[in-house]
């Protein structure tokens, strides 16, 4: 029976709800776990789907949001080109370094991500004319959100919960068109070759070619999250892209689970929400994380989902029997 | 054209820069080419090198000979940090994926930073060289101090030293066994989980060992761990992961071209070396020196 309620239709109505019974915080929190979901649902199409480990995902994460970012900011162009240009922009760099990454397998795929991640880092952290070097860019301007005021009820909002709502409905569209993807023969293939590579190959498969696609597609959908979270961070910084932003999202996608497709979406709620939980105790964040990382590799390597699913399986066999 | 009294400071201080950073990338190319794990707390355990040496030139007098006392003592207690993780947790996930093996290693990232601040603070800690290496001498119009040509006399002593214990022991034996074949070994009866652990502490012993002997050249901070990671990182995979005359080709090569890329291009010079190391990946995944894997 609890199979029938369609939970993601419900999710998402609750969450467009949450500017009007929430304050400030609540939808700042939000805006965070969507955007963050995304990132790690577009991970997980390498490492859950395809079984690419990439330790450089943030790569395409900076790229999108400097790429967002310097179009609105030093351009002046408006959002509706910047955010797809973004994530174009993102895909094309990832099928340039995924021409390469492919190639290698395993540890060696993992290092050569690593690498390209961080030459990426280091322009954005040195090219003081165009990304603003170190110092990043700040203040990068809000989409222009006046149409907004057209439709009842959205024009009285700040601004800030208006920019919620546009950031969970692209998220909804991104999240929508990853699940094609993933349930598509495309789709279907990479499972093929996550399974077994050789006899992919075998019968006929051009593994390398699929494999760069869906590198392409995930650093597409990285580089959208990255153009919304520059703007929802009122800026973008070299660290978007350094290699321990690539280990958090890998992190979120292990947490939540990554033989689910809404696993790492999950990961990013929880990590999100115990983040600002733990960091209004302690300021040792990090230790809790290294910590609850440790545990989970140990006792849950499914992640929360495959942790649910796996006990949800054992109530209804034991309901059966 | 600069002059030759300067080119040759700069190759001296790449230099210098080299032969720490050898010390560490050596510890994580032989824990990768026997364990096959890359271990991302390796710089962590550089930073507890340093903090653990401050703690004891702290305790048995700065400033004193004692310094080299301490910077054993440091580099024993890192050792004895990585043999506990080993065989406590990280011996439990050797049938497991690599990337568990990396995220684990990650995890221990966060955990020895947050620990090291707990225990010594944010702030900058230094320690000052030992007495007998405090002078300088000049050299083609550059001044060396001894303390840096002891480091650089120090970093093909333990190439030398790593070489006769790989291949001039039974141990070395066993381990180049284990890395050609680690099932054939176990099955030949040889205690494959006990090199893995000796491997290991090996390894945290001379990234502790190079921590504690950055002290008197470099302050001491938080961050110096995710720094220095990705440097050895960068180094390992030039020369070759595994491969110990591969890892001192990659030291040496990356000093330079840090010494003079910063001549050349003064602002990207890091980007020099990344570049440098994604053209490695992309010609010879294995590296300069290293062999393919067989799997």
């Amino acid at each position: 029976m609890i199979n029938r309620i369609p939970w993601v239709l419900v999710i998402f109505l609750v969450a467009l709800w949450v500017p009007w019974y929430g304050s400030r915080f609540y939808t700042f929190l939000a805006t965070d776990i969507a955007i963050l979901a995304l990132f790690a649902l577009s991970l997980n199409l390498l490492l859950g789907y395809t079984g690419l480990v990439s330790f450089g995902h943030a790569a395409y994460f900076g790229i999108g949001a400097y790429t967002s970012a310097i179009l609105m900011k030093t351009h002046g162009v408006p959002f509706a080109v910047s955010f797809p240009a973004a994530g174009v922009m993102a895909a094309a760099f990832a099928l340039v370094f995924g021409y390469f990454c492919v190639r290698l397998t395993k540890i060696y795929f993992a290092m050569l991500t690593l690498a390209f991640a961080q030459i990426v880092w280091a322009i954005c952290f040195k090219w003081n004319d165009v990304t603003g070097g170190e110092q990043g860019m700040p203040n990068v301007p809000y989409p222009d959100m006046s149409w907004m005021a057209a439709i009842p009820g959205l024009g009285g909002l700040r601004l800030g919960d208006q920019f919620y709502l546009l950031v969970l409905v692209l998220v909804a569209l991104a999240v929508a068109a990853l699940r094609r993807i993933v349930s598509s023969p495309f789709g279907r293939m990479l499972t093929v070759i996550r399974e077994n590579p050789e006899r992919a190959e075998f019968i006929g498969i051009n593994v390398r070619r699929y494999q760069l696609a869906a590198f392409a597609v995930a650093g597409f959908f990285a580089g959208l999250a990255g153009a919304l979270f520059g703007i929802f961070n009122r800026g973008v910084f070299p660290d978007f892209a350094y290699w321990t932003k690539s280990a958090e999202v890998l992190i979120m996608t292990i947490l939540g689970g990554m033989g689910h497709f809404w696993g790492p979406a999950v990961g990013a709620m929880v990590l999100t929400l115990l983040n600002q939980q733990i960091t209004s105790y302690t300021e040792y964040w990090p230790l809790i994380l290294g910590s609850i990382l440790v545990v989970l590799l140990f006792a849950f390597p499914g992640g929360i989902v495959g942790a649910l699913v796996s006990a949800g399986r054992r109530l209804t066999r034991r309901g059966n029997a | 054209m600069p002059e030759p009294a300067f080119l040759f400071g700069q190759f001296v201080g790449g230099l210098t820069a080299a032969m720490f950073l050898f010390m560490i990338a050596a510890g994580l190319s032989l824990i990768f080419g026997v364990l096959r794990i890359l271990n991302f707390a390796h710089g962590s355990f550089y930073m507890f090198g340093a903090y653990l040496a401050w703690q004891f030139m702290r305790w048995l007098g700065p400033g004193t000979e004692y310094f080299w006392l301490a910077a054993i003592g440091a580099a024993t207690g890192v050792a004895m940090i990585g043999v506990a993780i080993e065989r406590l947790l990280l011996c439990r996930l050797y049938r497991r994926e690599e990337l568990y093996q990396l995220l684990f290693t990650y995890g221990f990232v966060l955990i020895l930073a947050d620990i090291a601040k707990i225990v010594w603070g944010t702030q900058q800690l230094s320690v000052s060289r030992p007495p007998s290496l405090s002078g300088s001498f000049e050299i083609l119009g550059t001044t060396v101090p001894h303390y840096n040509l002891f480091i650089i006399l120090l970093g093909p002593s333990i190439a030398l030293a790593l070489w006769l214990l790989m291949h001039r022991t039974g141990v070395g034996r066993l381990i180049r066994a284990a890395v050609l074949d680690r099932e054939m070994l176990g099955a030949l009866g040889a205690n494959v989980g006990g090199l893995y652990t000796i491997m290991f502490g090996v390894g945290s012993f001379l990234a502790g060992l190079g921590g504690a002997l950055v002290t008197p050249v470099k302050s001491i901070v938080p961050g110096m761990d995710v720094e220095v990671i990705v440097e050895v990182f960068i180094i390992v995979v030039i020369g070759g992961l595994g491969s110990l005359w591969g890892t001192f080709l990659g030291a040496f090569v990356f000093g330079q071209v840090l010494a003079f890329g910063i001549l050349i291009m003064p602002r990207f010079s890091i980007f020099s070396v990344f570049a440098l190391m994604a053209i490695i990946l992309i010609w010879r995944p294995w590296g300069l020196l290293g062999r393919p894997l067989s799997r």
